[in-house]
């Protein structure tokens, strides 16, 4: 009897000091690092969108946040190219959380991976900034308010702004020519819906396999479907060989050709020739106001390319989740994810930007369109702001969301 | 209008036309494998990377030295082809006694390499390289609306396939060479200089590839990307026409550009691997290719 009380004595004693600590370590830094992953893609069809530029604006941020708050605790950043393979991504991301201490991974480009590492990202409790990936499905079905914000931009508010502006000028008939993987399916049902809800048809469409070599055959389809606008449901190169198929073919003289995730980096790659008059969302420009104009030139020096939006939001993300640490002394998950959710976000890229409870940063999107090479002054000027969406309008409003976690309260 | 399977038939017409033009880049790029293949026996992975270096260099000549489309479509293919004879010299020549396994190891490094220094210095993007004048505007065909410089396409193509064919075929310099092939060591004893065949021979094979990479130039954006999304359909072309046939190549590879090119109407969703499908029943039914012989 004595000596099972001396045991359960030593056990307790045992057990006590390792329950304390793990007390203590929730209230300050794991390993007093905090770790940030940048994942891309580094050598596929997204690598100029994010790529390389996405860590030297994680980069930027980190620094300007180490001269502006002087923090106790030290930053880490590594990063990886996940290829644009879902299994590649989330392996590295597996292997980041469980044996080198990342506390939070952004960028995150492409649907695919984006909703493979959020799954990930869940089950080992740490946050996701996702700045890159566009599909709805990260804030709705595939929701994880706990872990994942969904920082830049997604694929309805990349279709709202210019699907209902081209109705409202009788362009009521579409055809889209679609990504076939998560995004493009995400863009399209998107883009569907608003142009269903302002009364226009969609008469019909055609997917194509990611990376495809030759959009002229889609395009001669969407050219015989006598549609008014031909939606490009696609990103980056397919994208910029769409849209140069569409010239070369004469699609743009009796159809309207709508990029619906373009950014300046397709525009600066195809030229304002064939892209002029272009109409389409942005997130991020760097010509809008002193603040960005200055950011973005700071980013120009050091990547000899101005920024997407990719770039801006990453520079942000990880600007907002430094603050969010700083200021609870914590990396403790729940706690920075509440703090972030309970601070607004501003700065270069967004003004009065606010997490939403499913998840969705919201913060103001620009229509723009594509200036006529004559009306450009210097290099990068590509682009009038036609409009500018105020947030509530930009993204897809909270009564309309799927996401199962925000429904049940 | 009469339909096929719900198909209009005038873009049927149409979506033969491109696969035609796809086919010509195939035709084209298999031709020069075909080549090197037959002769060195070896695999040549770089196939692409030079393909993407032959637009590279013409976007080059524009940009920083005004040269435009013309003179690179002759001196981008000859920069390429000495740019091959540099590799065969250099590093090929030791491989051909070893497996085709080294060959393909040292072309696939070397592809990866050079579009690596590529992906550093310009981005993933591209770069825009406008059509040439002579050849902007379209052709309206009636059933369809055909941009000139894709029939200038077709026509190159074929004309530089055919004038390789007969040169292999019918002329005393390809009788050397296919007697090279055959057996080497005769071949140099009735004091043929069979080395240097060979290195001329890669460095054509490969010039092939910078020859479609300028007629791609103005086609597709010219990004460092542009002969890895090419090459692996290239390879299967080549593997249903049978390794090391000149006329296998050639054939197959517009066939496989027309199936493809109905496979998009058809299944678009399929287009990327109706060409993979096709390969594996040809090597169930015939594993040395189509037009192969066994050995």
């Amino acid at each position: 009897m004595m000596k099972r009380k001396l045991l359960a004595l030593a056990l307790s004693a045992m057990l006590f000091p390792v329950a304390g600590s793990a007390l203590a370590q929730a209230s300050k830094i794991s390993g007093d690092v905090v770790k940030i992953a940048v994942l891309t893609d580094m050598s596929g069809v997204y690598a100029d969108l994010g790529g390389k530029g996405s860590v030297v604006a994680a980069e930027m941020a980190i620094e300007d946040f180490k001269a502006q708050f002087k923090p106790k605790f030290k930053i880490d950043l590594v990063s990886a190219d996940h290829q644009n393979k879902a299994d590649v991504g989330s392996n590295k991301v597996r292997e980041w959380y469980d044996t080198q201490g990342v506390d939070m991974v952004t960028d995150v480009l492409n649907s695919g991976v984006a909703i493979a590492v959020a799954k990930v990202t869940t089950e080992k409790n740490k946050i996701m900034i996702n700045a890159g990936a566009a599909s709805t499905r990260l804030t709705n079905e595939d929701c994880a308010p706990n872990n994942v914000v969904h920082y830049v931009y997604d694929t309805y508010a990349l279709a709202n702004g210019p699907v209902s502006v081209m109705i409202k000028q009788g362009k009521d008939t579409w055809f889209f020519l679609t990504a076939d993987y998560a995004f493009g399916h995400s863009l399209e049902k998107d883009a569907t819906a608003v142009v269903l809800a302002n009364g226009g048809k969609v008469l019909g469409g055609v997917r194509h396999p990611l990376n495809a070599s030759d959009f002229s055959s889609f395009l001669l389809q969407a050219q015989s479907s006598k549609a008014k606008v031909v939606a490009l449901a696609n990103a980056g190169g397919d994208t910029i060989n769409s849209i140069k198929a569409a010239n070369e073919f004469g699609l743009t003289k009796s159809q309207s050709v709508v990029g619906l995730l373009t950014t300046i980096i397709d525009i600066h790659a195809v030229g304002l020739q064939a892209t002029q008059g272009m109409m389409f969302t942005e997130g991020f420009y760097w010509n809008l106001n002193k603040e960005t104009r200055d950011w973005s030139r700071r980013f120009f020096d050091k990547h000899k390319r101005m920024p997407s939006m990719l770039h801006a939001g990453a520079y942000s993300a990880v600007t907002t989740y430094l603050k969010a640490v700083q200021a609870t002394g914590t990396d403790d998950t729940a706690t920075v994810m509440k703090k972030m959710h309970d601070t607004p976000i501003n700065d270069a890229f967004a003004k009065g930007g606010r997490i939403r409870e499913d998840g969705r940063m919201v913060h103001d999107m620009y229509l723009v369109e594509v200036k006529k090479p004559s009306e450009s002054k210097e290099a990068w000027d590509y682009y009038n702001i036609k409009q500018v969406i105020p947030a509530e309008q930009a993204f897809q409003s909270m009564a309309l969301s799927r996401c199962p976690a925000v429904a049940k309260k | 209008m009469t339909e096929i399977f719900g198909v209009p038939i005038q873009a049927l017409f149409g979506q033969l036309m491109l696969g035609l033009v796809n086919g010509s880049f195939y035709a084209v790029l298999s031709l020069g494998l075909a080549v090197i293949f037959g002769m060195l026996n070896i695999i040549n992975f770089a196939h692409g990377a030079l393909y993407m270096a032959g637009a590279m260099l013409a976007w080059m000549g524009m940009e920083y030295l005004g040269i435009g489309y013309w003179w690179m479509l002759l001196l981008a293919p000859i920069c390429v082809g000495l740019i091959g004879i540099a590799i065969e010299r250099l590093m090929l020549q030791w491989l051909y006694k070893l497996d085709h396994l080294y060959g393909l190891l040292l072309t696939f490094g070397l592809a990866l390499m050079i579009e690596g220094l590529f992906r550093d210095l310009y981005g993933v993007a591209g770069q825009p390289y406008s059509i040439p004048e002579e050849f902007a505007g379209a052709f309206n065909l009636g059933f369809m609306f055909l941009p000139k410089y894709r029939a200038w396409i077709v026509f190159a193509s074929l004309s530089v396939c055919l004038l390789t064919w007969y040169m292999i075929e019918k002329t005393r310099l390809g009788a050397y060479l296919r007697a090279a092939t055959e057996n080497p060591q005769l071949t140099q004893a009735f004091g043929i200089n069979v080395p240097l065949m060979v290195m001329l021979t890669y460095g054509f094979g490969v010039g092939l590839a910078g020859f479609a990479g300028v007629l791609a130039a103005p086609a597709s954006q010219v990004g460092p990307l542009m002969g890895s999304n090419l090459i692996i359909v290239v390879f299967a072309v080549v593997v249903i026409g049978g390794m090391g046939s000149i006329l296998g190549s050639v054939v197959t590879g517009l066939g496989l550009g027309i199936i493809e090119g109905m496979t998009k109407v058809f299944w678009p969703e399929a287009s990327a691997t109706v060409v993979f499908m096709i390969m594996a029943v040809v090597l169930m039914i015939r594993p040395a290719g189509l037009f192969g012989r066994e050995k």
